[in-house]
Parts: C-alpha cells; sequence; structure tokens
C-alpha cells in the first residue's frame, strides 16, 4: 500500500519498517488455555524497536488494545500510518528506542500473524474460523511470556499498554511478578465492567447479524461481514471518545451541504465520520478476531483468579507500578484505576498513580498528552536508575 | 545520574530528623515531594506520597518518588492497618475538610503519625485579630479569608485537645519559632501556645 499520501510523524521512518518478525512454536510446546483447551503451532508474530543490551536488562514489552497490532511505532504495512504509539515510542520518546530494546506483539486470537481464527489451522489447512478456542487475557500473557523466553530475556525492564494492553500489564504483573522490573498500566482496569461487557455484546451482535458473517464461516464460503464489523467499530469508537471530544471536533456541523437532507444520508459531520473510522477499520481487522478478542476482555476479572482478592495478585511484588487514568475517560474511568492502585496499596507495592486532565476520553493514553510523558518519562528514568540500565545520552 | 537533592525547608528538616534510617513512611499532602525525596535518598527510607495536585504528582512522579493522586480526606481508608512506620501530616491538617477524621486514620495506618501545622494562637495573630478587627494574615497565613485553603485553622491548645479526644498519645511536641528553629515542650502549655508560630507533634494511638 502507497504511504505517498499518508502523514507520517516525524519519528516514523527512523524505527524501522520491516514487517517483523514469527515463529511457530513446535508441537511438543502447546500454548495451554485457560479453557482447558492446547493451542498447538502456536505463532505469534511481532516487532521489535532498538537493540537488546549484553546484560538483556533494557527489554521492554508493549501490549496493544482490542485493536492494535505489533506496529507500536514505524510505518504501518497495511494501512501506511504511523503505529498505534507514535508519541509514546521512538528515538527520544519517553519510550526511548534509542535505550530500550521495544517488543510488541500481536496477541493471539489477533490476525496480525499471531495464532487467531483468521489464520488458517494446520491440523485442517483451513482458517480456524469458530474453531478457534475461546482465549482470555491471561492466555495472551502466557503467549507472550513464551515469546519472551524464545528471545532468552529473563526479566523484562518495563511492560506497558493502555486499555485491553493495560490489562495483559496487571496480568504480566500477577503471573510473572519476577519478570516485570516496572509495569505502565494505563486507562484500564482490572476486571472487565457490566456496561464494558454490554457494548461489547453490541459489537458481536452486529457482526453475527450480518448474513455474510455465515456462522463465522466467512473465508471459505467467500463472504466478508464488513457491514458488521463496521457497525462494531463504530458503536465501539464512540466509546473511546467523549462528549466534548464530539462536540469540539464535529458540534451539529453538518457534512458536504448547507442544510438537512430529510433522508438518512450521513447529514452531520460526526456521522460521516463514524462511518469513515468504520470502513477504514474493516480494511485492517478480521470480524471473528474482534469477537474473540472482545470475549477475552469480558472474561477478564484478575482478583477472581486469586479468590476474589485482588491484593493478592500482587503479593510480595517487587515490580514498580505507575497507573494512570484520564478525567475523561468513561469506558476505564478512574474509580477503576484506583480500585487496582488500592490493591497495590494493600499489598505494599511500590506504586505511583496519577489522573491526567484530558477531554479526549479513553482514547488519550494513545495522544498527544504532554503531562503525561513528563510523568512517565520520571517514571521510566528513575526505574531505568534503579535497573542499572545507563542514564539517558550516556 | 540523579540531580543533586534541593535543600530542604527549616520545618521539614525536623521532621526529618524524627523519622530514623529505612523507615516505611507515608506523606499526606507531600506537595512537589521534597520531604520524601529527602528521606528516600538521605535516609534510606522507604517513602512514598500522597497529593492533591496533578502538579504535584507529576513533579513527585517525575523525580522518581512513589506518589498517589488522592485526597487525605477520602483516600486514607484504602490502606490497610499499621502499613507505614510514620505518617506524616506537614502543614496540612488545617487544609483538610474533616481534620479529626483523617488524624483518625493517619493513627490507623502509620504506628507513629507526625503533624506541623501552623499555631493560630501565636500572639501576631491574635493581636491583628484583635487590632484591625479582621482575618489575620502572617508569613505562614498569607491568604485573604475568601480563598485559604485553610478551613480548619486551630490552635496549639485546640490540637491538643484533639489529640485527647481520639485517644492519641502525645510522644514529642516541638514548638517552631518564625525563622523554623525548634524548641521541645514537655508538655505544650498558655505561653506555648502564645509564642509558638507552628508546631509539630510525635503521635502514637494510646493503647486500649
Amino acid at each position: 500500500m502507497s504511504t505517498l499520501f499518508q502523514p507520517l510523524s516525524a519519528t516514523s521512518a527512523a524505527v524501522g519498517d520491516d514487517v517483523g518478525q514469527s515463529f511457530t512454536f513446535p508441537a511438543e510446546q502447546p500454548l495451554k488455555l485457560d479453557s482447558g483447551e492446547g493451542l498447538q503451532a502456536l505463532t505469534i508474530a511481532w516487532k521489535t524497536f532498538g537493540t537488546l543490551n549484553a546484560a538483556k536488562s533494557n527489554a521492554v514489552l508493549l501490549c496493544h488494545a482490542l485493536t492494535g497490532d505489533q506496529y507500536a511505532a514505524g510505518v504501518h504495512p497495511v494501512t501506511g500510518k504511523p503505529g498505534w504509539w507514535p508519541f509514546m515510542v521512538g528515538p527520544g520518546l519517553p519510550i526511548d528506542t534509542n535505550r530500550f530494546f521495544v517488543i510488541c506483539a500481536n496477541v493471539i486470537g489477533g490476525c496480525m500473524g499471531s495464532s487467531g481464527p483468521h489464520e488458517i489451522n494446520p491440523a485442517t489447512g483451513q482458517p480456524y474460523g469458530l474453531s478457534f478456542p475461546v482465549i482470555t487475557i491471561r492466555d495472551m500473557v502466557r503467549a507472550q511470556a513464551m515469546l519472551i523466553d524464545h528471545l532468552g530475556i529473563e526479566t523484562l525492564f518495563c511492560v506497558a499498554g493502555g486499555s485491553m494492553g493495560g490489562m495483559q500489564v496487571l496480568q504480566w504483573a500477577a503471573s510473572y511478578p519476577e519478570r516485570v522490573f516496572a509495569a505502565l498500566p494505563l486507562a484500564t482496569a482490572a476486571r472487565h465492567s457490566a456496561q464494558n461487557i454490554a457494548f461489547h455484546e453490541v459489537g458481536r451482535q452486529a457482526i453475527m447479524a450480518d448474513p455474510e458473517w455465515n456462522g463465522g464461516d466467512y473465508i471459505t464460503k467467500g463472504t466478508n461481514p464488513r457491514k458488521g464489523l463496521a457497525v462494531a467499530r463504530m458503536a465501539a469508537h464512540i466509546t473511546y471518545l467523549s462528549e466534548a471530544a464530539l462536540h469540539r471536533k464535529f458540534g451539529r456541523n453538518l457534512q458536504d451541504r448547507a442544510a438537512l437532507s430529510y433522508r438518512f444520508d450521513a447529514d452531520f459531520q460526526v456521522e460521516s465520520y463514524l462511518r469513515y473510522q468504520g470502513s477504514a477499520f474493516v480494511d485492517r481487522f478480521d470480524a471473528n478476531a474482534y469477537l474473540y478478542i472482545t470475549r477475552a476482555m469480558d472474561y477478564f476479572d484478575l482478583a477472581a483468579d486469586y479468590g476474589g482478592v485482588l491484593a493478592n495478585a500482587f503479593r510480595d511484588t517487587k515490580t514498580r507500578f505507575c497507573v494512570a487514568s484520564f478525567t475523561s475517560d468513561w469506558l476505564f474511568p478512574t474509580a477503576e484505576a484506583k480500585k487496582v492502585v488500592h490493591a497495590l496499596n494493600a499489598a505494599g507495592a511500590n506504586v505511583s498513580f496519577v489522573e491526567f486532565t484530558t477531554d479526549a476520553g479513553h482514547d488519550s493514553f494513545l495522544l498527544d498528552v504532554p503531562e503525561m510523558f513528563q510523568t512517565l518519562r520520571g517514571f521510566i528514568e528513575a526505574a531505568a536508575s534503579a535497573r542499572g540500565l545507563p542514564a539517558k545520552g550516556a | 545520574m540523579l540531580a543533586k537533592l534541593t535543600p530542604l525547608r527549616k520545618d521539614l528538616l525536623h521532621i526529618a530528623a524524627m523519622v530514623p534510617g529505612s523507615a516505611r513512611l507515608l506523606d499526606v499532602g507531600c506537595g512537589s515531594g521534597d520531604l520524601i525525596e529527602y528521606l528516600a535518598r538521605a535516609k534510606g527510607c522507604d517513602a512514598r506520597g500522597i497529593e492533591l495536585s496533578q502538579a504535584g504528582v507529576n513533579a513527585c512522579v517525575a523525580k522518581g518518588l512513589s506518589v498517589i493522586q488522592g485526597d487525605a480526606d477520602t483516600d486514607l481508608s484504602e490502606y490497610p492497618d499499621a502499613s507505614f512506620d510514620f505518617a506524616i501530616l506537614s502543614q496540612t491538617i488545617q487544609a483538610t475538610r474533616k481534620p479529626k477524621d483523617v488524624l483518625d486514620q493517619l493513627l490507623r495506618i502509620g504506628k507513629r503519625v507526625i503533624v506541623s501545622f501552623p499555631n493560630f494562637g501565636f500572639w501576631k495573630v491574635r493581636l491583628k485579630l484583635a487590632l484591625t478587627g479582621r482575618m489575620p494574615r502572617t508569613g505562614a497565613l498569607d491568604y485573604a479569608w475568601h480563598e485559604t485553603p485553610n478551613i480548619h485553622l486551630c490552635t496549639i491548645a485546640d490540637f491538643v485537645g484533639l489529640t485527647q479526644e481520639i485517644g492519641a498519645r502525645v510522644e514529642r511536641s516541638l514548638a517552631v519559632n518564625e525563622a523554623g528553629d525548634v524548641r521541645e515542650l514537655s508538655t505544650p502549655g498558655y505561653w506555648d501556645n502564645l509564642t509558638a508560630e507552628g508546631a509539630i507533634f510525635l503521635l502514637t494511638r494510646r493503647a486500649s
């Protein structure tokens, strides 16, 4: 795809334009899933930025959100646009690719090369479709741990991510406390709320109501539930923004017209914007992957794995945490972040917590928020110093 | 490399002197983190903070300190009993909505509690009110009445009364003068309440 007409951030070209790597684990190393099933021939696709130091002590794992992938920085090979964390990851940025070896892997269940419903099941030669086992956030993290083992890295300097990525950060800290030196969960929660499950269910029903979904068998039947997936994305996209952000961006402005049409065209700019978001999304995402990943988020309830007491998930942890939330995020509101902080305090963990004032909603963690960068730089800098990594510019 | 430590304000130095090395402590209303930075770096303490303002929290985290954005009036209940060797409330109690509840919580989560505050019984404060008939503005309390964050000012005698009411034992009390120097008090009396610009108290929960 041509990148000529896409705006690229100044840092994009500098952090590598290769499409990344992938590895298929041998049959004797299946991924054991929470459902009780095992996933044979686990494939993980990932991308790295920067260089691993000799002591292997400067690795940072980025965990992507629901519709993200391994292309956190640089140019995305499908969309031609910058990766999903352009302000955070790159040379000289808070997650500095000149200092850190940054790893970002496509989650299992995804559709950018890791094992998922969109991929070919090696046992049958057919796409998995709905025969792919239902996976959880903990399964995603187990798969990432297998990748980190494969890369020969014992301890990650930092695990960072927002939203579903933040869930994975919390799961990493709970499952592998000795392998996580610092944890940066942003705009996230230790469990998916009823309201968030409800939003996801709307999206899944939209996909499954599209006749082209064909019971999940659309790849072999040569169809594609584009409309269903686009509606799912449109509904979800609203939850990533805020009333204030929508008003600021669009108000009640009309789209390419001077008066109301008295029809059901996209009269309003906000309608046109959502339709664009929906149609752009289906070009890069798989409908079944959307079902699987939203399910994984819905199933996430970290405390439930620890007798209902979240603090027990972090007992005796040595990991340094920086939890952050955003005032306008109504999908993962500050109250959810505070529950995590409360549990970390109860566990005696080393934790900082900041609520950033923004009006951009849940997506704020992906945007240009200078106060966030300043704070996270400080946290990362102090953690790097405690880890014995050379100071910036040294 | 770590930046040079900022010199600590005099009253904070007196508080720091009460805290032994490697203690685990919480500074409630830690501002930009001068005290906990000093205690962490100069005395090897496990020093944490709570601060209401985003600017303060940002400054702290940017310095590598463990600080939580939160409110003394609401968030102390989230900490388990006796989770800290020291809970510190420096020049903050007069700005809380419920000083009694805050002090009660501090005595629950900290094995020892250090509280410092400006003394509204200081003679200059009394004189200004008496002579001008208007809310006094002094060096330590330089706000107009309608914009002061200090909504629950008290005198040393008032504070001693509160400690008795909630069953706290006064382990030490210090009078602070305008230059920031301290004088150890055996029992704070009328004279101390008149001459001290501020006070620092070390409290424990009275064994019940």
